[in-house]
């Protein structure tokens, strides 16, 4: 158990080390310098040589990237060229919004997919199952931007339950906190829980038509009993994997899903800084939600290994 | 004790009946009606052990699947009799007969690998059926789990109970499925090649457990093998299948002394003479014919070598001796062969 852990923190943190690398290095290949924002197009080029030198774009980039380094490991992912405070601080003042929209539709899209997925496995061929299936089948063919902004027309213009956009803080209220992400959340869950229920369905399928179930049919056990017991944890099994992939997707979904609902999380600031050249803030960004997708891979790897005994020898 | 009382009663209820009688059992494909069995009809009595030999394919494992009301949902039973304690199973409703499984009749399936319940401990898998079918408490159950495992010979039983199955090698994984067969005392018991995933020493172990557990517990046993090595240690009767029909159906040493049945002659004749290693059944020229391409009259018919014009009619089960029957224009005798 102890060595699976080590082996799975090990693999993080190459893939961190290849991310930051990747980040890191991608803001090279990009054209444009933060100087040519920051300053009016009249500048002189003392002007831009002098800025250049303040924020260190001058240094050979060897040493650029040994200096971010060093900081990124002492917790400074340096200061925004635009906003005039600590990448960290940004990031963690919008960190909130960004998860609680995640972790809700995550929760929903595992819940409600995997719950449909066993339905639709246990009515194999019959008419819940062809429900489930074409529901899902709609689910993975519309992007979820399309279907915040179809929610946005129908329950906040429409119907006006919800606000059509922004974000309320929870300490201003529950209510209003929960309206305000209920929208994104919901759209973002929809366009995943196709993916989960389908997959669901085919490890539930799959399960049930293995000699140990005819085993537990052989002991005269209840069919529900069986599928529960015995079907249930076996199919989660490849679920845990799956919520992996789905956690990424619903980050980088996050991203899209707040420009649509002008929500202030992590995704806008990104994109916000992408579009300003604030360089500091894209590196800081991306890194971050690389480190966020890693933990939770390492907690399902957790989960894994807690469910799947097999998985504690390998 | 409990046991001995449950079993007599069921005896006495009974009347005396076979523990299992099948009666024209014919099973067929769902899709295309083409039979799987056909007109299959033997006892097994307490205490007994009915071997069932065939070649891959010839139905083997579907019979006793049939019996257990387990078949898979493309093969269904379309006529016949499964009488357990001279009740007949293939009347009841599927609920009913899920309450006959593991009280009254219990299979041991070919691949302890797979057969188990890989996240679920060993001892768990047996207690559940104490708990669930004998209506144990947790406790009781967990103590009934350690003499069944201890019974069935597992070494270290009571750490075993919590190992999962990845961690016992395949003979135990076997010990363990017995010991679930046991659990809520069934009198039938069904082993589909229980030994042929097995190391030979294991497998001659785990037959000898079969056999003290059938004598000491007045077991019916219906052992499916591959190999006659295993049937002339352990059968009183043989059953040969051939393509989902009875070829022969005979005492162990009849038909070891007197096979009537050219397939019976054929497959005791692959047997290796010297000490050899046992092999698969596998010396006859050709195959099994496949389900929905089964040749008229006899299916033996295409690789017998006795065949004739008589044998494109179905060849009728007709007794030799007493207990001595065979499925043979040849060898039929004369007035039944006309
Ligand atoms: N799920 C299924 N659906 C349709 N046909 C099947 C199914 N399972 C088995 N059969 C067919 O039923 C026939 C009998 O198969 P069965 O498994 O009983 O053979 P067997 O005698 O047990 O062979 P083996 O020695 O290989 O175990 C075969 O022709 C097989 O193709
Ligand atoms: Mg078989």
């Amino acid at each position: 158990m102890i060595r699976f852990l080590a082996r799975r923190l090990a693999g993080s943190a190459v893939v961190l080390l290849l991310v930051s690398l990747l980040t890191f290095g991608l803001i090279w290949l990009v054209p444009g310098d933060p100087t040519t924002v920051l300053l009016e197009a009249s500048a002189t080029p003392e002007q831009v040589g002098r800025l250049r030198v303040a924020l260190g774009l001058d240094k050979p980039l060897p040493l650029q990237m040994l200096d971010w380094y060093g900081r990124v490991l002492s917790g400074d992912l340096g200061q925004s060229i635009l906003l005039n405070r600590s990448v960290t601080e940004a990031l963690l003042e919008r960190l909130p919004v960004t998860l609680s929209i995640a972790a809700i539709s995550l929760t929903l899209a595992v819940m409600l997919g995997v719950t449909a997925g066993i339905l639709a496995a246990l009515f194999h061929n019959r008419w819940p199952d062809q429900i489930v299936m074409s529901t899902a089948l709609f689910g993975l063919s519309v992007p979820d931007f399309w279907l915040g902004l179809v929610f946005v027309v129908v329950f906040a213009l429409g119907l006006g339950w919800f606000p059509t956009g922004g974000f309320t803080p929870i300490e201003q209220g529950v209510m209003e906190w929960a309206r305000s992400i209920a929208l994104p959340s919901l759209a973002l869950a929809l366009t995943q829980m196709g993916f989960v229920a389908r997959m669901a369905r085919a490890s539930m399928l799959d399960v049930l038509n293995q000699d140990f179930v005819r085993t537990a049919d052989a002991k005269g056990l209840s069919r529900t009993y069986v599928v529960l017991r015995h079907g249930l944890p076996n199919a989660l099994v490849p679920l845990l994997t799956v919520t992996g992939i789905i956690a990424g997707a619903l980050l980088g979904g996050t991203v899209v899903i707040e420009q649509v609902f002008s929500i202030p999380g992590v995704g806008r600031l990104i994109i916000g800084a992408i579009l300003s050249r604030d360089f500091p803030v894209i590196q800081g960004g991306l890194l971050f939600l690389a480190v966020v997708y890693l933990l939770v891979n390492l907690v399902v790897d957790i989960l894994y290994a807690a469910v799947d005994p097999r998985v504690r020898l390998a | 004790m409990r046991a001995a009382d449950t079993a007599s009663a069921r005896d006495a209820a009974s009347g005396g009946a076979p523990l299992l009688e099948v009666v024209g059992l014919t099973t067929t494909l769902v899709a295309t009606g083409a039979s799987v069995l056909e007109d299959i009809a033997f006892t097994v009595e307490a205490g007994e052990t009915l071997c069932v030999v065939g070649e891959s394919g010839s139905g083997k494992s579907m019979l006793a699947l049939a019996i257990m009301g387990l078949l898979p949902p493309a093969i269904r039973i379309r006529r016949g009799e499964i009488r357990v304690h001279g009740e007949d199973l293939a009347r009841l409703s599927p609920a009913e007969w899920r309450a006959r499984r593991g009280r009254d009749l219990a299979m041991i399936f070919q691949e302890p690998m797979t057969a188990l319940n890989p996240v679920m401990r060993a001892g768990a898998q047996v207690a559940e059926v104490l708990r669930k079918r004998r209506g144990m408490t947790d406790d009781a159950a967990r103590g009934e789990a350690l003499r069944l495992f201890e019974r069935v010979g597992i070494p270290n039983a009571r750490a075993r109970l919590s190992a999962y199955p990845h961690e016992l090698s395949g003979g135990l994984r076997q010990r363990v499925m017995i010991a679930i067969a046991l659990a809520a005392e069934a009198r039938l018991l069904l082993a589909d090649e229980p030994t042929t995933a097995l190391d030979v020493t294991i497998q001659a172990q785990i037959l000898d457990l079969l056999n003290d557990l059938r004598r000491e517990r007045g077991l019916g046993l219906m052992l499916i093998t591959h190999d006659l090595g295993v049937v002339a240690e352990m059968a009183d009767r043989v059953l040969v299948l051939y393509a989902g029909r009875m070829a022969e159906l005979a005492p162990v040493a009849a038909l070891f002394d007197r096979p009537m049945h050219p397939y019976t002659r054929a497959l005791l004749a692959s047997i290796p003479t010297s000490e050899g290693p046992r092999t698969r059944l596998v010396a006859i020229d050709g195959a099994v014919p496949a389900v929905g391409a089964m040749p008229q009259g006899c299916r033996f018919r295409p690789r017998c070598p006795h065949a004739d014009a008589r044998c494109e009619a179905v060849p009728p089960l007709v007794a030799h001796e007493p207990r001595h029957h065979a499925a043979c224009w040849a060898t039929a005798p004369e007035d039944r062969a006309s």
